[in-house]
C-alpha cells in the first residue's frame, strides 16, 4: 500500500490545480456575464467584416 | 436630440491615455443586438474597446482621450435603435459585487475541501469495515485534517464575522451555533486523529460549511440581481437639466452635474429637475408628483420649487439650493428619520427560529455529554456523543430553510416586473390585511386623459389631437396622445392662452375656453366633472370641449374588487383635495378613504391602523408617500415614483397595471407557506437526528447522510415557489432593458 503515500497526494494536487483554475477565472471576469457568455459563442466575431 | 448633453462628468480618465464610459442601454432584447451594438461603437475612429455586458445590460466603452466626445457614442447608439443612458456604479453596489465575489471563492473553496475529504473519508469507512491498517488510516485521517483545517479557516470567515458581530452586539444569530459546532467538531476530529481513533468529523465539518455557503450565495444573488436593475432604472431616468453658463450660454446637463447656486432654465413642460428658488419668470407648476395634489400652483419670482415638479406654461430661471430649513424636502427629511427609527424590527423567521434554537441544542448536547458520564462512560466518549449531537444538530437545513425559497419566489417576482429591495419582504407582505393605497400615480396613471372622448365628434378630436402636438402645455400632451398624422404647419403658441393655425382656410384654435370664445358652453361641460380641466377647441363655427385629468390604472377596478374578495381591506390616503379623490374611491367601491393629507397625516393615519392591530401594506409614489412607505408594515412603489420614494418601498413594480400589487401578496404568501414548511422539515429532522444522537448511534457516516439528505429535501420544497407562474397579463410585455436574468451568478 505504499503506493498511496505519493498517489494520494497527486490526487489532491490535481484538485487543487482545478481550484486554481476556477479562482483565476473568477478573477480574469468569466462570470461577470454569464448570459453574454452563452450567446457569445454563436456569434461569427473573427469573421466581422 | 437637437440639443448635445455634456457627459463629461461620467468619464473616467485612466491615466494611459484613455478614457472610459459606462452606459446603461435600453432596448436590448436578443442577442444579436450585442454584436450590433459592440460593431456599431467599434466603428467609430478612436474607440479602443467596447465590450457589452449582456446580464446587467451595460455597455463599458474605452476610447483614446480627445479622439471623440462621448455624445458621439450616445447618438451613434441611438442611430441604431437603443437609448444610452450615463451610469455611476453606487457604491452599494460595487460593495455587493464584491462580497458576491468573496462568497463565491469561500464556495469555491468549501467545495474541494469537502470533494477531497470524502474521498478520503469513504475509504475509512469502508476500510474501518474490512482490512485497513492503523497506518493507512491515519495518513488518511492527517490528510483529511490537513485540508480541513485551512480550508476551514478560509470558507468559515462569512459566518465567523457575522457570528462575532452578532455577540458584539448581545445578540445570537443563526451563525453562532453554527460556528461553535464547526470549532468544537474541528478540536474533536484534530484530537481523535492524533490519538489514532477511529472516527474524525472533518468531512461532516466540511460539507455543513459548503451547504451553508451555497444558501449564503443565492441570498446574495438575488439581491445582487435587483440592485443591478435598480440601478440600470435609476441610470433611466437620471434627468437633465439646462445650466445658464456665466457668459450667459445654456448648456444641458445631467442633473448629477448641478451644484448649490447654479441657475437653470426650466422651459414649458419640462419637469424641473432640482430643488430651488425662483429668480425669474413667472408660471403655473404641477406638483402632483410632490404632494399628490393635482390642481397647480402659480409661481413666481422667490417661490420655492421642488425637484419633480412639472413646469405647466411660463418659462421659469431657477436657482439651486439645497434642501433649506422649513421646506418640504425638509420636512419630508424629518419625518423619514422617525419613521425609520420608529420603525418595529421586524425579527426575521429565520433568526426568531435561532433564537429558540441555539439554546436549545447547547442544552442537548450538555445534556448528553451529563448523561453519558452518569452512567458510566469514559469522559472521552461522553465528549464525542456530545460533539455528534452537536454536528447532527448543526441547522444546516435551517439555514437553507428560507434563503432557498426567497431566491425562487423572487425569481417568481422578477417575471411578473416586481423587484424587491429587502430580502425579508415575504415574511411581512404574508401577514399584511389592510391595503392602504395611494391616489395619484398609484392608483391612477402618472398622465392625463381626456375623459369624455365618446362625446366628441372622431374628426374633430383627430384635428385637436393634431394641433396639439404643436403645443408645450402639459395638458397638451394627453390630447396630443390622440393624434393621427403629424402636427399643422405654420402654428402659433401664445403662452398661457393656447395654440392656433390656419387649416383650410378656417382658424383653429386650442386652449382656454377664453381663448377659443366658448366660456359659456365650457363652464356648462366643467361642472359635470370638478375634478378635470377643460380645454376648449374650435375649427371655425365647431366647437368642442374636453375634460382632461388622471385616468385610473387601466385593471385598478378589477385588482381591487379581487383583492377585496381575498379578505383584504383597502384604503385610500391621498394628498389631494377631498374632491378629486371621492370620484375615485366611488368608482373603485372603496368605502375608507381620506383626501388633502399631508405626510404627517398620512403617518398618524398609519399609526392609527397599527394601533388597531392592522397589518398595512402602503402602496404609494409620490414624495409625499415616502415617510409612510418607511413607516408602514411594508411598502410597494409603482416604477414612475419619486427616487427619494422608491428607495424607502420594499418593492418596486412596473407597468401600467395595479395587478401586480396582488401578485406580489399571492407569491409572499404562497413563499412564507413553503417558508414554514421548510422549518417544519428541518424540525422533524432534528426531533429524529437528535435521539439517534444522544444514544451515540451516529457515525461520520450517518451524520453526512443525514445532513445532506435533510438539504437536499428542503431545497426540493422550495423549488415549489417557482410553481406555476403568477398570471401576467397578456398583451404588457415587460419592457425589454428589465428583462430579468435568468441567471443570477
Amino acid at each position: 500500500m505504499d503506493v498511496l503515500i505519493y498517489l494520494v497526494p497527486m490526487a489532491l494536487l490535481l484538485g487543487l490545480c482545478g481550484l486554481a483554475a476556477f479562482m483565476w477565472s473568477l478573477k480574469s471576469g468569466q462570470y461577470d456575464d454569464v448570459q453574454g457568455a452563452a450567446v457569445r459563442v454563436l456569434s461569427d466575431d473573427d469573421v466581422r467584416t | 436630440m437637437t440639443e448635445a448633453l455634456d457627459l463629461s462628468i461620467y468619464v473616467k480618465h485612466q491615466g494611459d491615455g484613455t478614457s472610459h464610459l459606462d452606459l446603461a442601454i435600453e432596448g436590448i432584447d436578443c442577442a444579436a443586438c450585442i454584436d450590433e451594438i459592440e460593431g456599431g461603437v467599434c466603428r467609430l475612429p478612436g474607440i479602443v474597446d467596447a465590450r457589452l455586458n449582456y446580464t446587467n445590460h451595460r455597455l463599458a466603452v474605452e476610447w483614446r482621450e480627445g479622439a471623440l466626445s462621448p455624445t458621439q457614442v450616445v447618438d451613434e447608439l441611438e442611430r441604431l435603435g437603443y437609448r444610452a443612458h450615463p451610469f455611476r456604479s453606487g457604491l452599494m453596489e460595487e460593495e455587493e459585487e464584491r462580497r458576491a465575489k468573496w462568497l463565491l471563492k469561500c464556495l469555491a473553496v468549501a467545495g474541494f475541501a469537502s470533494m477531497n475529504i470524502m474521498l478520503l473519508a469513504v475509504s475509512v469507512w469502508s476500510g474501518n469495515v474490512t482490512d485497513i491498517t492503523p497506518e493507512t488510516r491515519d495518513f488518511f485521517h492527517w490528510l483529511a485534517a490537513l485540508i480541513a483545517l485551512p480550508a476551514v479557516a478560509y470558507a468559515g470567515q462569512p459566518f465567523f464575522q457575522s457570528a462575532m458581530n452578532a455577540l458584539r452586539n448581545r445578540r445570537t444569530n443563526m451563525d453562532v451555533p453554527i460556528v461553535i459546532g464547526i470549532l468544537l467538531a474541528l478540536t474533536v476530529s484534530v484530537v481523535e486523529t492524533i490519538n489514532s481513533a477511529e472516527h474524525t468529523y472533518f468531512d461532516s465539518v466540511v460539507m455543513l460549511l459548503f451547504f451553508l455557503l451555497c444558501g449564503r450565495y443565492l441570498d446574495q444573488a438575488m439581491r445582487r440581481r435587483t440592485r443591478a436593475v435598480a440601478g440600470n432604472l435609476a441610470s433611466f431616468r437620471a434627468e437633465v437639466a439646462h445650466r445658464i453658463e456665466e457668459s450667459g450660454e445654456v448648456v444641458l446637463v445631467p442633473t448629477a452635474a448641478l451644484k448649490t447656486g447654479d441657475r437653470v432654465l426650466v422651459r414649458p413642460g419640462e419637469r424641473i429637475a432640482v430643488d430651488g428658488v425662483v429668480v425669474a419668470g413667472r408660471s403655473e407648476i404641477d406638483e402632483s408628483l410632490v404632494t399628490g395634489e393635482t390642481a397647480h400652483r402659480p409661481v413666481q419670482a422667490d417661490s420655492q420649487v421642488y425637484a419633480g415638479s412639472l413646469n405647466a406654461n411660463g418659462t421659469l430661471t431657477v436657482t439651486v439650493t439645497a434642501a433649506g430649513k422649513g421646506t418640504l424636502l425638509d420636512e419630508v427629511e424629518r419625518l423619514l428619520e422617525n419613521a425609520a427609527a420608529a420603525k418595529s424590527r421586524y425579527v426575521r423567521l429565520a433568526d426568531r427560529v435561532a433564537k429558540v434554537y441555539a439554546p436549545v441544542v447547547h442544552a442537548a448536547a450538555a445534556l448528553t455529554a451529563l448523561t453519558w458520564i452518569a452512567t458510566g462512560a469514559s469522559v472521552h466518549d461522553a465528549l464525542i456523543t456530545a460533539v455528534a449531537v452537536l454536528i447532527i444538530t448543526c441547522p444546516c437545513a435551517l439555514a437553507l430553510a428560507v434563503p432557498v425559497v426567497q431566491v425562487v419566489a423572487s425569481g417568481a417576482l422578477f417575471r411578473a416586473g416586481i423587484f424587491l429591495n429587502t430580502g425579508d419582504v415575504f415574511e411581512r407582505l404574508a401577514t399584511v390585511d389592510t391595503i392602504v393605497f395611494d391616489k395619484t400615480g398609484t392608483l391612477t396613471m402618472p398622465g392625463m386623459r381626456i375623459v369624455n372622448a365618446g362625446d366628441i365628434d372622431p374628426a374633430l378630436l383627430g384635428a385637436a389631437g393634431r394641433l396639439a402636438l404643436s403645443s408645450h402645455h402639459p395638458l397638451a400632451t394627453a390630447i396630443a396622445s390622440i393624434a393621427q398624422g403629424s402636427p399643422y404647419d405654420g402654428v402659433v403658441e401664445e403662452p398661457g392662452q393656447g395654440v392656433r393655425a390656419m387649416v383650410d382656410g378656417q382658424e383653429m384654435r386650442l386652449g382656454r375656453p377664453a381663448f377659443c370664445g366658448i366660456d359659456d358652453c365650457a363652464a356648462q361641460v366643467a361642472a359635470s366633472d370638478p375634478a378635470a380641466s377643460a380645454i376648449a377647441f374650435s375649427w371655425g363655427g365647431r366647437r368642442a370641449v374636453l375634460l382632461v385629468r388622471q385616468a385610473l390604472r387601466p385593471d385598478a377596478v378589477a385588482v381591487v374588487r379581487s383583492l377585496r374578495d381575498d379578505g383584504f381591506d383597502c384604503r385610500i390616503l391621498s394628498g389631494d383635495r377631498p374632491e378629486a379623490v371621492a370620484p375615485v374611491a366611488a368608482a373603485l367601491g372603496i368605502d375608507w378613504w381620506r383626501g388633502g393629507c399631508k405626510p404627517t397625516d398620512k403617518i398618524d393615519a398609519l399609526e392609527a391602523f397599527k394601533a388597531e392591530g392592522r397589518k398595512v401594506l402602503m402602496v404609494g409614489d409620490g414624495l409625499n408617500d415616502a415617510p409612510a412607505l418607511a413607516a408602514s408594515h411594508v411598502s410597494l412603489s409603482p416604477i414612475g415614483a419619486a427616487d427619494l420614494t422608491q428607495a424607502q418601498a420594499d418593492a418596486v413594480f412596473l407597468g401600467e397595471m395595479l395587478r401586480p400589487v396582488q401578485d406580489t401578496v399571492e407569491i409572499a404568501r404562497r413563499a412564507h407557506r413553503l417558508m414554514r414548511q421548510n422549518l417544519c422539515i428541518a424540525l422533524v429532522y432534528n426531533l429524529i437526528a437528535v435521539p439517534l444522537a444522544f444514544l451515540g448511534y451516529v457515525t461520520p457516516l450517518v451524520a453526512a447522510l443525514a445532513m445532506s439528505g435533510s438539504s437536499t429535501l428542503v431545497t426540493l420544497n422550495a423549488l415549489r415557489a417557482h410553481g406555476r407562474g403568477p398570471a401576467v397579463p397578456q398583451g404588457e410585455p415587460i419592457p425589454s432593458p428589465l428583462r430579468p436574468a435568468a441567471q443570477g451568478a
